[in-house]
Parts: structure tokens; sequence; C-alpha cells
């Protein structure tokens, strides 16, 4: 589907129309807290590793449905791989093979 | 609504189940292995996340109500201000905006999630709402209604959309009545929404 870049990204929803505000909080998990930790330390860091900005970036280009659909941390989780692996810090190969790894692990854990 | 550090999968080790979580601990541990991050750094961020909440606005606001020179130099320079006081906010912009009789202030991010988290920590939920964000640049007074909050007519409403880069406080006005309370007893009286703006404090003299 072509972007229609004449009208405002799906990120830039202020002054839209929307339903009640449902009055919800959760206790962050680990992993989401996690996922803050890394994005503090990297941007903060001497020479940092990734900016804030490149992180909106990459939260604002997800498509809207990905966007709607992802939660909070899981958006920034993916944002943070993907600028990691743009500035070389990560390369595809090593994540891929790490996230396999991983995943076996915990499956193995199961009983 | 609560806020505190532990919850239900981290005291029970619920093991990770969705790809994002197995993102999470791949993206780490590749840090790790590489030297970039020690396991150490990471659980250090989360502590010193898990430190920061809103008891920390509420101090600077019922310092702010006890010391009104604390107070000027707060609406000037609130990263100064907030510094003197022995907190920390980084490198942030910080801009404190005063409730008063005539100005009702409202907090928002309407692009993603900006908050002053220094002095509030973590975010709630329905701040990051698309319900949130669309509408309180559109509708405040109905929002602030949702949450139990009637502005008068008389009362200007200002809403301030806040950027990575210059995040905003609240501060709440005084309730009445509260003239013989200590500072400290004022600061249990402020809670976190009163310093998004959502709501306002209240004091009940028992």
């Amino acid at each position: 589907m072509e972007r229609d870049l004449t009208s405002r990204s799906h990120h830039d929803m202020g002054g839209l129309e929307a339903g009640h505000i449902k009055p919800v909080e959760h206790d962050y998990e680990l992993w989401e807290k996690n996922v803050d930790a890394l994005l503090v330390l990297l941007t903060s860091m001497s020479p940092k590793l990734m900016s804030v900005d490149q992180l909106r970036k990459g939260i604002e280009s997800l498509p809207p449905d990905a966007y709607e659909k992802m939660s909070y941390y899981e958006r920034w989780i993916f944002s943070i791989t993907q600028a990691l692996q743009y500035n070389g810090v990560l390369t595809t190969k090593e994540l891929s093979r790490k996230l396999e790894e991983v995943q076996s692990r915990y499956e193995t854990e199961e009983v | 609504m609560k806020t505190s550090s532990t919850n239900e999968r981290d005291t029970k080790n619920i093991p990770p189940t969705t790809y994002y979580q197995f993102l999470e601990i791949s993206v780490r541990e590749l840090l790790i292995e590489k030297g970039v991050l020690s396991d150490e750094d990471i659980r250090n961020a989360v502590k010193e996340m898990d430190s920061r909440g809103p008891e920390l606005g509420a101090q600077v606001v019922a310092r702010a109500w006890v010391d009104p020179q604390f107070k000027q130099s707060l609406l000037q320079d609130a990263p100064s201000a907030v510094k003197a006081l022995g907190l920390e906010i980084g490198p942030v912009q910080l801009l404190v905006v005063e409730n008063t009789p005539e100005v009702h202030n409202l907090i928002v991010c309407t692009l993603c999630s900006c908050y002053p988290r220094s002095l509030l920590g973590l975010p709630p939920d329905w701040y990051k709402s698309r319900e949130y964000r669309s509408r309180a640049v559109r509708e405040p007074r109905s929002v602030l209604l949702e949450f139990g909050t009637d502005i008068s007519d008389e009362v200007e409403v200002r809403v301030h959309d806040s950027t990575a880069d210059l995040r905003y406080l609240v501060l709440p006005q005084r309730p009445e009545g509260t003239g013989h309370l200590t500072e400290d007893e004022l600061a249990a009286l402020v809670k976190r929404d009163s310093m998004i703006g959502v709501t306002e404090v209240c004091f009940s003299a028992i």
C-alpha cells in the first residue's frame, strides 16, 4: 500500500475524536522495565549507541495496525532492536541465532 | 489504581512467553556478551527507575506551598529549583505550571508519552492511551470531568503538550484549611494525578 504523505501520521493523534478514557494502569513487569533500562543506558552512555530520536522514529514508522496492536514496551524493544541493527551494534545474524537459543531455552525448561 | 515495584510475573518467576519478551532477553544478553553493558548496569537502572515515584513530585509541590521564594524559583527555573532540593532530574528541560483560582493546567503528550518521569516515575497506561492523547487538547473539560474534576467556566483551562525535550509538571492549588499542616503532611495530600492536572488536591479535616 502507498504511504499517504498528505495526511498526518497515525501517531499524531492530538485533537482527533476518540472514546472515553479508560482509567487503566498496571504495575510494569520486569521485562518492560528492562526495556526501559536498555534505552536509558544506550542513550546516556558515551558515545551513545542510539538516540531517543531514533527510538521515536522507529516507533512512529511502524505501520498503523502494528502500532495499535503492540503494547507500549513492545514498540520500544522493536525500535531499540532496529536502531541497534542500523547503527551496527547488532547484526541480524547474531540476533536470529540468539533469539532461537533463548526461545529453545525456555521451551525446554517447561515441564 | 496502584503502583508498586513488584508484580505477579516477577515474584512468581513466570517465564517469558511472547516474541517481544524473547526479543528483550536476546538483545540484553547480546549487549552484555559484547561488553556494551553489564547485568549490573541494567539492574541499577531498574532500581533507579523504581526509586522514582510521585512522592518526589509531591515533595516539590509541598515545598512550593510553604516557601514562596522556592515557588518563585520553581516557576522560573524548575531544573535548578528542584536540584536545590537535592533531586536529580537529568538533562531534560522541565517547566512547572501553576494552578490558580483563574487557571487550571493539564499536561499531555499527544505524540507519544513524554512525562516528568524524574519526579513522577513511569506514566500510567491511560496517559499513553489514544483516548487521552487525542482528546486532552480538544476537549479538556470533558476529559477532566471523566476524572471527576469539574472546572468552572470562569476558570481558564490550559493544556500543555509535552515533547521529548520539554516536560511539564502541574503545581496544584493548596487546598483550603491546610494552614496547620506540616510540609510532610501537605506532601502526603499531593497525588500523582493532581500533578498531571486531571485532579485537584483534596483535603477534608477529620
